[in-house]
């Protein structure tokens, strides 16, 4: 493959100065670490030959933790302080979860992300992945011989900031450094691509065990181009594992099971999904705590059938990245199946269905990420191999910032190349106005309430001015993480705020799939409650523009005029009470009408003034 | 390589300063620029570098944002002969126009109403010529008539028409969910 020249980077490696550097894999259900070995690169087994470790911790009596296998053969009898799928948790509070009811854990509602109680203490989501990092880290530097440079660590494409930075936290407590973070369907793009030489416009297509991911990469000559991404943060291999959990719940006629058998039908949910990839049928069995047998056969069919609209719901995220990329099915050279879910027969139909054609499925969907993330580890710990190749990553999620009536205003759109900067003006509302609060916001809803908060922060010291004077600069920037850095300043006077965006983690508000679908749901919803912000803030400006004219130009009216005047100001407070977009709109109309005179008066004193010399802008 | 955050952006990309230009140029331009500045070629060099590439990239990466949409090269265009288009301020339209822009409303409306996504594909399609029509329009103004105040009303239209574009774009959207 023909592969773009790059003029001298500043890369400093010296030569046979191999550093060891891995890519990581921080997976919902299982993780794995790779490595460029001798120019080959391979996912680093551990001391019994096992490629995977499930992201399994569990805590003990004492301070002792359990990794992956160990951890996963105790999770059915002491599922309280054994965590599971703990990356559904980072970055996220107690009410982004929406089974949490009917998963074992004892949650403790923490101020922004949500903690385990166990019995080990409390563990935050960022703990646990630690845990499991650590472990991929004493595998590595065991297999290589060495202590590691660094890291790449995969995310899902679809992780806002929140959760990015959760999991960079988590390799700082596990003591790794960070190389990048890296979205996966890019990941196994980059393995992918650089192994079959491929050329055109490709679509990953990332179904793991509790997210789902879609982007849409344009291979040219060594460069990896995201030309959009799309996804549910909150849709994988479990949803699929609960829905047949939900079958036997039904099928056996079970009610309020205890968190053990919970576990342990999750387990034998989780088994016949996998059994159903090679067979036409399975049989459930599980002898529960009360002794009660379970004893079930699970048919393709019904699987098929219990589990279609989560099939149905991956497509629509499919078609949103399509229109972003300005492309359709047909332009579409491959599809490339990454996360162990894909391995479902119907699900494989599906895509091949929606595209026309067989998705790829020659690498391992479990290994492909990590395999992708130590090639590009090799190349950023400064291994420059033979080929090189870049890559151009975005944004997955709008960024923008909390105006007037709680409105959100996109400052960088989705599917920006990062890095990105983009800085916009804002301006005071109020006369004398010293200080403006910033509220910085993710997500593509219109409503400041649907969006994910991401920092808040207070710009003081802005010089009085009258209104819309001040000119307030934002300044948003996305680094080749994809972490945002915000900055603001004041144009005429100088004076400066800057925050690096941290974990606020979960100010909680909806959950980012929440936001999604609600996105998509509610927008007739979002139509009528922004007519009605914007009509109390034209009512709040109009009442103010009222009240200052009166203080300035009372005089040009009689007790009479002015106490009418008066009058329509209170029905304006009254209609703005009452919430009713028309009786908002209404009462702004008769207060318009009202001064309308009044106004003519003040134009003319105006023009006079300003016929003697005097400037109308010092009024 | 270092850039200059001096040159203009088609400096930048070695590309002639006019409103056409040709786009696979400027998209390899780009890749190469990327490449040269992008963060991952400095992964393991000092923090200073580190900034400075992602400043460099961020530069290179908004440059080529801006001269890929006809939009945002043309209004760059005039702003680079000192020219503000006043999207914001100014609201006067031509009346035809105008009328224009209420009779694509209502179609969007009434398309969405009975959540017809066909006709709203259709009226992508429609406006997206509509679009490609004007921007030629815009290129000959700026490029060969040198009319910028004919040119700064062109963006403005363009501004409204791309707009127009992405509520037929959020409606499909919505149908689709």
């Amino acid at each position: 493959m023909a592969l773009l020249q790059i003029a001298e980077p500043g890369l400093s490696a010296a030569p046979h100065q191999h550093r060891l550097a891995v890519g990581i894999d921080l997976g919902t259900t299982n993780s794995l670490v790779a490595t460029v070995r001798s120019g080959a690169t391979t996912v680093l087994a551990d001391e019994f030959g096992r490629s995977l470790l499930p992201s399994v911790v569990r805590y003990q009596d004492g301070g002792q933790v359990t990794v992956g296998y160990d951890a996963q053969r105790e999770q059915n009898h002491d599922p309280h302080n054994t965590i599971t799928s703990v990356k559904r948790f980072m970055g996220r509070g107690l009410s982004d979860i929406k089974d949490a009811g009917s998963l074992p854990y004892r949650f403790v509602d923490a101020p922004g992300m949500v903690q385990l109680h166990t019995v080990a203490g409390v563990k935050s989501p960022v703990e646990v992945s630690a845990d499991i990092l650590r472990a991929l880290t004493q595998r590595a530097e065991a297999s290589l011989g060495g202590e590691l440079t660094g890291a790449v660590i995969t995310v899902p494409a679809y992780f806002d900031d929140a959760q990015r930075q959760a999991t960079k936290d988590a390799a700082r407590l596990a003591g790794l450094t960070v190389l990048r973070l890296l979205n996966e369907p890019t990941a196994a793009a980059i393995a992918y691509g650089l192994d079959n030489g491929a050329e055109g416009t490709y679509v990953v297509y990332d179904l793991g065990g509790g997210t789902f991911d879609i982007s849409i990469l344009k291979l040219t000559r060594g460069v990896f181009e995201v030309l959009s991404t799309s996804g549910d943060s909150a849709l994988g291999g479990d949803d699929f594992d609960h829905r047949v959990y939900c079958w036997i719940l039904e099928q056996a006629d079970l009610h309020g099971l205890s968190a053990q058998d919970t576990r342990l039908l999750l387990t034998r949910a989780r088994e016949a999904k996998e059994a159903l990839t090679e067979h036409s049928d399975t049989r459930i069995t599980a002898i529960l705590s009360d002794g009660n047998a379970v004893d079930l056969t699970l048919d393709q069919d019904t699987f098929r059938q219990i589990t279609k609209t989560l099939v149905d719901k991956t497509l629509l995220p499919v078609r949103k990245a399509l229109r972003d990329a300005d492309i359709s099915a047909v332009d579409v050279k491959g599809v490339v199946m990454v996360g162990g879910a894909t391995r479902m027969p119907h699900i494989q139909k599906a895509v091949a269905d929606f595209f026309g054609q067989p998705p790829l499925t020659n690498l391992d969907p479990d290994k492909v990420v990590a395999l992708g993330a130590a090639i590009q580890a090799n190349v950023l710990a400064g291994n420059k191999g033979e080929d090189e190749w870049l890559l151009l990553d975005v944004i997955p999620l709008s960024l923008g910032i909390e105006t007037m009536g709680g409105l959100t205003e996109k400052i960088i759109p989705r599917n920006s190349t990062i890095p990105v900067a983009r800085a916009q003006e804002f301006t005071t509302f109020k006369d004398g106005q010293t200080a403006m609060s910033i509220h910085v916001l993710q997500g593509e809803r219109e409503l400041v309430a649907d969006c994910r908060s991401l920092a808040q922060f207070v710009l003081r010291g802005i010089p009085p001015m009258v209104a819309g004077a001040a000119r307030i600069r934002i300044t948003f920037q996305v680094d080749a993480d994809g972490l945002l850095a915000v900055s603001a300043r004041e144009m005429t006077s100088g004076v400066e705020a800057s925050i690096e965006v941290k974990p606020s983690y979960g100010l909680s508000d909806d959950a980012i799939s929440q936001m999604l679908s609600d996105s998509l749901a509610h927008v007739q919803d979002d139509i009528e409650a922004r007519k009605l912000r914007e009509a109390i803030v034209d009512a709040d400006s109009l009442r103010d523009a009222t009240l200052a004219a009166l203080r300035i130009d009372g005089d040009l009216l009689t007790a009479e005029e002015t106490s009418a005047i008066q009058l329509v100001l209170q029905q304006l407070e009254q209609a703005t009470a009452s919430h009713t977009t028309l009786q908002v709109n209404q009462a702004t109309h008769r207060l318009n009408k009202a001064t309308e005179d009044f106004a003519a008066r003040r134009m003319d004193r105006n023009i006079q003034r300003a016929l003697k010399g005097q400037k109308i802008s010092e009024l | 390589m270092t850039t200059e955050f001096s040159q203009d952006f088609f400096q930048l990309f070695g590309l002639s300063r006019r409103f056409a230009l040709d786009s696979q140029q400027l998209e390899q331009s780009w890749r190469a620029a990327a490449a040269a500045v992008h963060p991952d070629r400095y992964a393991s060099s000092p923090d200073a570098e580190k900034r400075m590439a992602l400043m460099q990239a961020t530069h290179v990466n908004e440059a080529y944002q801006t001269l890929k949409s006809p939009l945002r090269r043309g209004r760059y265009l005039l702003s680079l002969q000192g020219v503000d288009t006043q999207e914001e301020t100014n609201t006067s339209m031509p009346l035809d126009f105008l009328m224009a822009q209420m009779e694509w409303r209502e179609s969007i409306e009434e398309a969405r109403d009975s959540s017809d996504v066909d006709a709203l594909e259709a009226l992508s399609s429609r406006l997206r010529s509509d679009k490609r029509a004007l921007e030629a329009e815009l290129g000959n103004a700026l490029d060969s008539t040198a009319d910028l105040d004919a040119a700064a009303v062109m963006v403005r239209k363009l501004r409204f028409l791309e707009k127009l574009d992405q509520e037929i774009g959020d409606a499909i959207e919505t149908l689709l969910g």
